[in-house]
């Protein structure tokens, strides 16, 4: 079955201005709906797995007009927002009851789930720039969702930096216009493949680095993220940490990178360098933390950081004229690595919002003890620590020994060396959470709290069982040739993406 | 030459937000950023001597009832001007988010000096 | 706000309906001359602008209260998402101008000509419209610090 691509875009973006019409009396329904509208997106992202193509909207062809086009990357990157956000939705139906406006809150995200949607299935380079915009602004209103002190000052540092990256990204897109005419991703890939990169085109790329490195929150461009994302409703914090900064940084970055200018060994060190970089100061300014979600907050740096390390790394392999093999391996350690991440650290974010709402604190030392009072979160906290810290059976584990065993295959035994040393760095500041918020005495003030109820275990535990199981997904080959090989051979691919998309337009 | 007098107009936006305390002047200078770039994406279709590239009754050949070629080759590149409206839609939303943000911060901390507004540490 | 002087009452509300009739202008003949939906959005925000302005926000929130300004916002996007889809249903693809020559044929260069477009236009310039009126309407409630929770309509609009 045929299902067209823009229904992935339209279905959130309809009900986002469906809902507010219910009013203060639906907000059950609207919520029901909300719930339904995440739900099928995940469903047709499954149904539709390997369903790659190019659509034309409004049937213009595509030099002319928009083109959306779904290749391998684009539905692991689908795949990955489903499940997040029908997790964090379905936590939301009960954790948000704390706040007031209810259906704006549902509205803005769907927004933002269209907005994301968007951006992977985008192949015109300034639609990409207007869906990654709707979820950017989205996301700003959602960070200031609570209107307190913290809240709203997070919002406008997260504003004022976002709002800076969209416009490097902009004028990226404007340099990138000026020298090859065209907008089309794969146009301007095959223009940049006849012409080679001159310097206004170089300018452009170092644009687009910062502007997505801004989004992605890598190191030295990190400083919004751990003020935003702690700061944030506890399921908002988990779209950001797990699938926001992914799509609109790390996916983005990679298919400009890889698809639209091609790679180079210095940008391929140049990603390497950010990915290092991020890896080791996330992981130190975590360890230091006392505050349960900015803990976590440092470590989405430190994680993001693998990401981009093993795209880096592919990207140095290939343009050497590497194995290609190894190449490949490093890519799928990165994006294995990607879609984990948001598996688990958005489970830690919907844990941390349970322990939130139910002792009304977020600081590790006013807490303890609370394994027996609730050993839900507790489990699904620890499976979820086990797989960031990469401890066998979880998933985390198997993404790092990737990225290792591919380090090593390249000869960069340092390298490898600093992925486990920032494990060990990751173990320990989980350990801490634990010992701090699970073990230990119970203090007085939280003698009575109780373990949440309902569609909130129901997330957690949804979200566990994955994080257990999604091993499955590299030791499985069927698993694998279904859903990250396509998106590894994407990236490998490289520039003949535009004869990809040039191929499949001509077939629709 | 002109493109050297819009990278300069960006970068005193730049300037002005990272240097300012005051959070108004951060907004403004983001808006000067945006419009920097909004006027290099006019520029870029601009030609010389070109003419909006707007079809009237007069544009048409009475003939074919397709464009007039004089037209098409006078007429400056219409895509950069859609690009540049759809670039100052999202700036106007960023921007009413962006001043009711402010608004809010005022009336919880009195100030609009980032410098005094640090709750967030670490 | 009390409001203005009897002499800046008076002209505004004289000048009110002109403003108002330009915008609609703008926004109906979107798809034939400068302007539309965007554009036009904004000139019928400003002309309730300009009567807040002049009247005081009370005098407007009677003629036009907030919640039907936040449904008109909603219908306005709604209804643009809907020609997306109805392009869809009857022509097979998003955004498919499937009105065009086939169920509407017009002549070039007329009112009623070009198919989905000036439907698109009118339905971003009441989505505009109302969400700009909407934005100033309540970043002048929130100067009083005691402000609905309020979220900027975030104008998407892709033409």
């Amino acid at each position: 079955m045929s299902i067209p691509l823009p229904l992935f875009v339209a279905i959130p973006l309809a009900a986002a201005f469906l809902l507010p019409m219910f009013g203060k009396k639906g907000k059950s329904a609207a919520t029901v709906l909300a719930n339904m509208v995440t739900l099928s997106l995940l469903v047709l992202a499954i149904v539709t797995i390997r369903q790659y193509g190019a659509y034309e909207v409004g049937k213009w062809s595509i030099p002319l007009g928009i083109i959306l086009v779904r290749d391998g990357l684009s539905s692991l990157l689908l795949l990955a927002i489903g499940v997040v956000s029908s997790a964090a939705m379905l936590f939301s139906t009960r954790y948000m009851e704390q706040y007031t406006a209810k259906a704006k809150y549902l509205s803005l995200f769907l927004l933002m789930v269209a907005g994301m949607n968007g951006v992977v299935l985008s192949g015109d380079i300034f639609n990409l720039y207007v869906f990654l915009e709707i979820a950017s602004i989205a996301s700003y209103a959602l960070v200031g969702f609570g209107c307190e002190h913290e809240e709203l000052e997070a919002s406008f540092k997260y504003m004022v930096l976002g709002s800076i990256a969209s416009t490097f990204i902009l004028f990226g897109i404007a340099l990138v216009y000026g020298n090859t005419g065209a907008l089309n991703m794969a146009y301007i890939s095959k223009a940049i493949q006849d012409s080679g990169v001159n310097a206004g085109l170089a300018f452009a790329l170092a644009l687009f680095v910062t502007g997505f490195g801004l989004k992605a929150a890598l190191v030295p461009f990190h400083a919004w993220l751990p003020d935003a994302h702690p700061s944030a409703p506890a399921p908002i914090s988990a779209m950001l940490s797990g699938i926001l900064i992914k799509t609109l940084g790390v996916y983005a970055l990679a298919r400009m990178v890889f698809n639209v200018f091609g790679v180079s060994v210095e940008i391929g060190w140049l990603l390497m360098v950010l990915g290092l970089s991020s890896m080791v100061v996330g992981a130190f300014l975590a360890l230091g933390q006392w505050d349960f979600k900015r803990l976590l907050a440092y470590s989405s740096i430190s994680q993001i950081g693998y990401v981009i390390l093993g795209i880096g790394l592919g990207a140095t392999l290939i343009s050497q004229q590497a194995s290609l093999a190894w190449a490949s391996l490093a890519i799928l350690g990165g994006l294995f690595h990607l879609v984990n991440h948001a598996v688990y650290k958005s489970l830690l974010f919907l844990t941390s919002g349970s322990v939130e709402m139910s002792t009304g604190t977020r600081q590790l030392r006013e807490m303890g003890g609370l394994a027996e009072r609730m050993p839900i979160t507790r489990t699904t906290c620890a499976v979820a620590s086990a797989s960031i810290a990469g401890v066998p059976p979880f998933s985390g584990f198997w993404s790092k020994l990737i990225l290792v065993v591919a380090a090593v295959q390249a000869r960069l035994f340092w390298v490898a060396a600093i992925i486990v040393f920032v494990s060990l760095c990751t173990l320990i500041m989980y350990l801490k959470i634990h010992r701090y918020v699970f073990l230990g005495e119970v203090p007085r003030s939280l003698e009575h709290i109780k373990e949440n109820k309902g569609s909130m275990l129901v997330a957690m535990v949804f979200l566990a069982c994955l994080c257990v199981l999604m091993g499955l997904l590299v030791l499985v080959p069927g698993l694998r040739e279904n859903v990250l090989d396509p998106a590894v051979q994407v990236l490998t691919d490289g520039v003949k993406y535009s004869a990809d998309v040039m191929g499949m337009t001509i077939g629709t | 030459m002109p493109y050297a007098l819009c990278f300069l107009l960006f970068m005193i936006g730049l300037y002005c937000v990272v240097v300012k305390k005051n959070m108004v002047k951060i907004v403004i200078g983001i808006l000067v950023m945006e419009y920097a770039v909004n006027l290099f994406l006019i520029m870029l279709g601009y030609r010389m001597g070109g003419v909006a590239p707007i079809v009237g009754q007069s544009e048409l050949d009475p003939s074919t009832g397709g464009l007039l070629s004089s037209f098409l080759n006078a007429s400056v590149d219409p895509l950069p001007q859609a690009l540049v409206l759809t670039s100052i839609v999202i700036s106007l939303g960023s921007l009413a988010l962006m001043i009711s943000v402010c608004v809010r911060v005022y009336g919880k901390y009195g100030t609009f000096d980032i410098t005094e507004i640090r709750r967030l540490k670490g | 706000m009390r409001g203005m002087t009897v002499i800046v009452k008076t002209v505004s509300s004289w000048v009110k309906v002109l403003i108002f009739l330009y915008g609609v202008y703008i926004v109906v003949f979107g798809h034939l001359t400068p302007g539309g939906g965007f554009a036009g959005g904004v000139v019928l925000a400003s002309s309730y602008v300009l009567l807040m302005l002049a009247f005081g926000r009370e005098f407007v929130e009677q003629d036009l209260p907030l919640a039907l300004d936040s449904k008109l916002d909603c219908i306005g996007a709604f209804a643009f998402a809907m020609i997306a889809i109805l392009g869809l249903v009857f022509a097979g693809s998003f955004f498919a101008n499937f009105l065009y020559q086939k169920y509407l044929p017009g002549e070039p260069l007329r009112l009623i000509s070009a198919g989905t477009i000036p439907l698109s236009n009118i339905a971003i310039g009441l989505k505009v419209g109302a969400s700009l009126f909407l934005v100033f309407f309540s970043l002048s409630i929130c100067r009083r610090g005691k402000g609905v929770t309020f979220d900027s309509p975030a104008g998407q609009e892709q033409e």
